[in-house]
C-alpha cells in the first residue's frame, strides 16, 4: 500500500517551524510528547481552549513545540502561571508540562498548594531522575545511590515519591507510567484531560545523556529494556507503597481517581450564597 | 580541612578557577543550585568533596533562595561559606542578599553574568548583578580567569576584615570566562591559608552563649544599623586597596585596588570598561596610541563600593569620559554611567555612555574604536546626546 501525505497527521498540533527539536537521541521526551499529541487527537478538546504551561528544563521545551496557546515561564513557576490562567478564564483547559526539578525542587511549594486547592488543571511531570538541562545534577527524584554530576559516588538523599506527594496533597487523579507504556500513558492523559480537578501524571522517562550514562543505561534503548523488565502494573494501590529504588520494581498504574469539588466550584457556590 | 595543595600552573575555565579558589580558601559549607553558566563551579566543587580533597559540607539544595538561606545560617554558625549563581538564580536570591549583608556575614559568591529573562538567554549581560547594587554586597567584575581565582581569595580576606564584615560578589562574564580555558597560576593551599588567615566570626550562634539574630527591631535602632552598613562599605575601599597591595606583595599580581588605569597619564579621553571587554579595549588603546591619539582606559573593578575619589582625580585631567555598560536601567542609562556621572557631579567634563554587548552579543575592537571616535569628537565639540547604542539595529549613532 502506498501512503501519500504531505504532512504528518499530528503536525497540526506542532509548531513545525520549531522542529527538529533540541532533545538528544534516545531521550524519552519525544515519546511523551507524541503520546500527548495522540491523547489530544483522540479526545475532543477544543484547541482554542487549551493552554500549555511549562517551566524551564528539557521538559519545559514542550510548551514551545505545541501549536496552542503556550507559556514558557520561569524555572519553577509553571503552576502559579497556570493557576492565574485558570482563574482569569475558568473555561480554559490548562495543562502543565514540566520536569521533576522544575515541579518538585524549585517549584515544589506551588505543586502542593495547587493540589490542595484542587485547581482544575492537569500536571504532567516527566521524571528523568535529574536536572537534564543543566547537565545532570541530582534533584529531588534522584534515587538513593544513583550517580549524578554532583553525586559521583552515589546520591545520599532520599527522593520524593511523586505520586505519593500528589495524592497526599489532594490530587483527584494520580497515575504513573514510563515512556515504554505509550498506550497506557496516552489513555491516562485522556482521562486526566477529561477529569475535573487537579490531575497528575508522572512519566518516568530516559535521559541517556546526563543520567543514563552514569547509571549503566547509556542509551535510550537500555532504559526501555530496564522499564520492560522492572515495571509492574498495580492499579489502585496506595501510592505510598510505590517508592522508586535503584534496581527495584517500578510500580506503575492509576493510583487515585476520586471526586472532590474544585476550587472554582466551591468559589462559585460561595458567590451564589452571598449574592 | 583541605589536603595540602601545591602551587601549580593550570589551564582552566573561569568556572574551574572560581571553584578552585574556594577550595584553596578551605570553605566549610557550600550550598548551591545549578544554573547555566555557573553549574560547572558547583560541579567542580562537588568533585573536590567527593574525591576527599576537602571535607567541606556540600549540599545541592532545591533553589537559589535556599542556597543563600543555607549559607547565611551556616555562616552565622561560624562557618566560612560559598555559593555561586547567575541570572534568574540571582534574581530569586535577591531577598536573602539583604539579609546576608545586614547580618554582616562575609559570604563569597561568584556570579556568572548572564542575561535575565524575558526572553530567555544564557549569554553575557550584566543585568543580573547590577540590580543587586543596593543589597549591601561588595560587587566587582573580573577580566580574566586569573583574576577570578585571585579575587575569590581576596574576597574572603576583604569581606572578613573586622572593619568590613560584608559579603562579596565577584562577577565573571558568561562563557567568555566561565567556559573558556586560560592559563591560571594557583598558589599553594599553605600560602593561601597564611594570606587569608582563619575566619573568626564576629558573632556566632552558640548554644552555650545563646543569641538571637535578625529579630524584630523597632525604628529606634534600625537607622543606626543602616549607617553602620554604609560605613562598612566605605571602609571596604580602604580594605580593597590594602588587600590588593598585600596580595601583590605576596603573589606578584597587582590589581591596583578599585580601578586599574591603562595609559591614562597623558590621556585626553578615557573609556571606563567593566569585565572582559577591558581586554578588547586595551588592544584598541594600543592601536590608537600608535596613531598618536591620546586615549586611556580605566578598568572598573568595583561597582560597590564605587571608586568615586579615584575617578574624580582622573577626570580632572581629561577632556571626555566614556562609560561602557552591558546593562541598561530603562529610562535612564547604563548603571555604571549613572554611577559615574553621579561621582563626577560638579566637574566640567562630558560623560558619555556606550551600550554594547547586551544579550551576549560580541563586543569587538571595531565597536570599541567607535566609542573612542565618539569620545575624541566630544572633546572638541559638545556632543548632542549622552547615550550611544553601539551596533544596534534601527538605532543610528
Ligand atoms: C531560578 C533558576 N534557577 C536555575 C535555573 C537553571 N535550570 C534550568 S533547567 C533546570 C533544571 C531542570 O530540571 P527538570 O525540571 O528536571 O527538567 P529536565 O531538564 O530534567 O527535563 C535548572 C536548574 C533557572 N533556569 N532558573
Ligand atoms: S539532557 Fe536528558 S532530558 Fe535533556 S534532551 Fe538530553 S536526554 Fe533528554
Ligand atoms: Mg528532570
Amino acid at each position: 500500500m502506498e501512503i501519500e501525505a504531505e504532512t504528518h497527521p499530528l503536525d497540526k498540533y506542532l509548531r513545525t517551524d520549531r522542529i527538529p527539536h533540541i532533545w538528544c537521541p534516545g531521550c524519552g521526551l519525544g515519546t511523551v510528547l507524541n503520546c500527548f499529541l495522540h491523547a489530544l487527537e483522540e479526545s475532543d478538546i477544543d484547541l482554542k481552549n487549551l493552554a500549555i504551561v511549562s517551566g524551564i528544563g528539557c521538559t519545559g521545551r514542550v510548551a514551545g513545540y505545541l501549536n496552542v496557546d503556550s507559556y514558557h515561564t520561569t524555572h519553577g513557576r509553571a503552576i502559579p502561571f497556570a493557576t492565574g490562567l485558570k482563574l482569569a478564564n475558568p473555561k480554559l483547559k490548562v495543562v502543565v508540562f514540566s520536569g521533576d526539578g522544575d515541579l518538585f525542587a524549585i517549584g515544589g511549594n506551588h505543586f502542593i498548594h495547587a493540589a490542595r486547592r484542587n485547581i482544575d488543571m492537569t500536571v504532567i511531570c516527566v521524571n528523568n531522575y535529574n536536572y537534564g538541562m543543566t547537565g545532570g545534577q541530582l534533584g529531588p527524584t534522584t534515587p538513593l545511590e544513583a550517580k549524578t554530576t554532583t553525586s559521583p559516588y552515589g546520591n545520599v538523599e532520599h527522593p520524593f515519591n511523586l505520586c505519593h506527594v500528589a495524592a497526599a496533597s489532594g490530587a483527584v487523579y494520580v497515575a504513573r507510567w514510563t515512556a515504554l507504556h505509550v498506550r497506557r500513558l496516552k489513555e491516562s492523559m485522556k482521562e486526566a484531560l477529561n477529569k475535573k480537578g487537579f490531575t497528575f501524571i508522572e512519566v518516568i522517562a530516559s535521559c541517556p545523556t546526563t543520567y543514563g550514562r552514569r547509571n549503566k543505561m547509556p542509551t535510550g534503548l537500555d532504559t526501555m529494556r530496564y522499564y520492560k523488565e522492572k515495571s509492574v502494573i498495580k492499579h489502585g494501590i496506595d501510592p505510598s507503597e510505590a517508592d522508586i529504588e535503584i534496581g527495584g520494581d517500578i510500580i506503575v498504574g492509576k493510583f487515585v481517581d476520586i471526586e472532590k469539588p474544585t476550587f472554582d466550584e466551591i468559589l462559585k457556590k460561595l458567590e451564589e450564597k452571598i449574592k | 580541612m583541605i589536603q595540602k595543595l601545591p602551587a601549580k600552573k593550570m589551564v582552566v575555565t573561569g568556572d574551574y578557577a572560581a571553584a578552585y579558589g574556594a577550595l584553596l580558601c578551605d570553605v566549610d559549607v557550600v550550598a548551591a543550585y545549578p544554573i547555566t553558566p555557573q553549574t560547572l563551579i558547583v560541579e567542580e566543587f562537588s568533585n573536590f568533596v567527593n574525591d576527599g580533597i576537602t571535607d567541606a559540607e556540600f549540599i545541592m539544595v532545591e533553589s537559589e533562595h535556599s542556597a543563600m538561606s543555607a549559607c547565611i545560617a551556616a555562616q552565622a554558625a561560624g562557618a566560612r561559606t560559598y555559593t555561586a549563581t547567575a541570572s534568574q538564580g540571582l534574581a530569586l536570591m535577591h531577598e536573602m542578599l539583604f539579609i546576608a549583608s545586614a547580618l554582616r556575614l562575609p559570604i563569597v559568591m561568584p556570579v556568572v553574568n548572564r542575561t535575565v529573562a524575558a526572553p530567555i538567554g544564557i549569554w553575557c549581560e550584566h543585568n543580573d548583578s547590577m540590580p543587586q547594587r543596593d543589597t549591601g554586597w561588595i560587587q566587582m567584575a573580573c577580566e580574566d580567569n586569573q583574576e577570578v581565582l585571585d579575587m575569590i581569595i581576596m574576597a574572603y580576606k576583604i569581606g572578613e576584615r573586622k572593619d568590613v564584615l560584608l559579603p562579596v560578589m565577584p562577577c565573571l562574564d558568561a562563557f567568555i570566562l566561565s567556559h573558556t580555558v586560560e592559563p591560571v597560576d594557583a598558589p599553594s593551599s599553605d600560602e593561601v591559608a597564611d594570606f587569608i588567615g582563619k575566619y573568626e566570626p564576629h558573632a556566632m550562634l552558640d548554644p552555650d552563649n545563646p543569641m538571637a539574630i535578625g529579630t524584630f527591631t523597632p525604628p529606634e535602632y534600625i537607622q543606626e544599623l543602616r549607617y553602620q552598613n554604609h560605613v562598612a562599605m566605605e571602609n571596604a575601599k580602604k580594605a580593597i586597596k590594602e588587600v590588593t597591595k598585600e596580595f601583590a606583595d605576596e603573589f606578584g599580581r597587582d590589581y591596583h585596588g578599585l580601578i586599574e588605569e591603562y595609559k591614562c597619564d597623558d590621556a585626553e579621553v578615557v573609556l571606563i570598561t567593566v569585565g572582559t571587554v577591558t581586554g578588547t579595549a586595551r588592544e584598541v588603546v594600543d592601536k590608537l596610541r600608535q596613531q598618536g591619539k591620546k586615549v586611556g582606559l580605566i578598568k572598573l573593578r568595583f561597582y560597590r563600593p564605587f571608586p568615586r575619589e579615584e575617578l574624580r582625580s582622573i577626570a580632572e585631567n581629561v577632556e571626555a569620559i566614556g562609560v561602557y555598560d552591558r546593562a541598561i536601567s530603562y529610562g535612564s542609562g547604563g548603571p555604571l554611567f549613572i554611577e559615574t556621572r553621579n561621582a563626577l557631579y560638579g566637574m566640567d567634563v562630558p560623560v558619555l555612555n556606550f551600550l554594547a554587548g547586551l544579550g551576549g552579543r560580541d563586543v569587538v575592537t571595531g565597536d570599541v574604536e567607535k566609542m573612542y571616535e565618539i569620545l575624541m569628537k566630544a572633546k572638541d565639540s559638545k556632543p548632542d546626546k549622552e547615550i550611544y547604542w553601539i551596533g544596534t539595529r534601527g538605532v543610528s549613532i
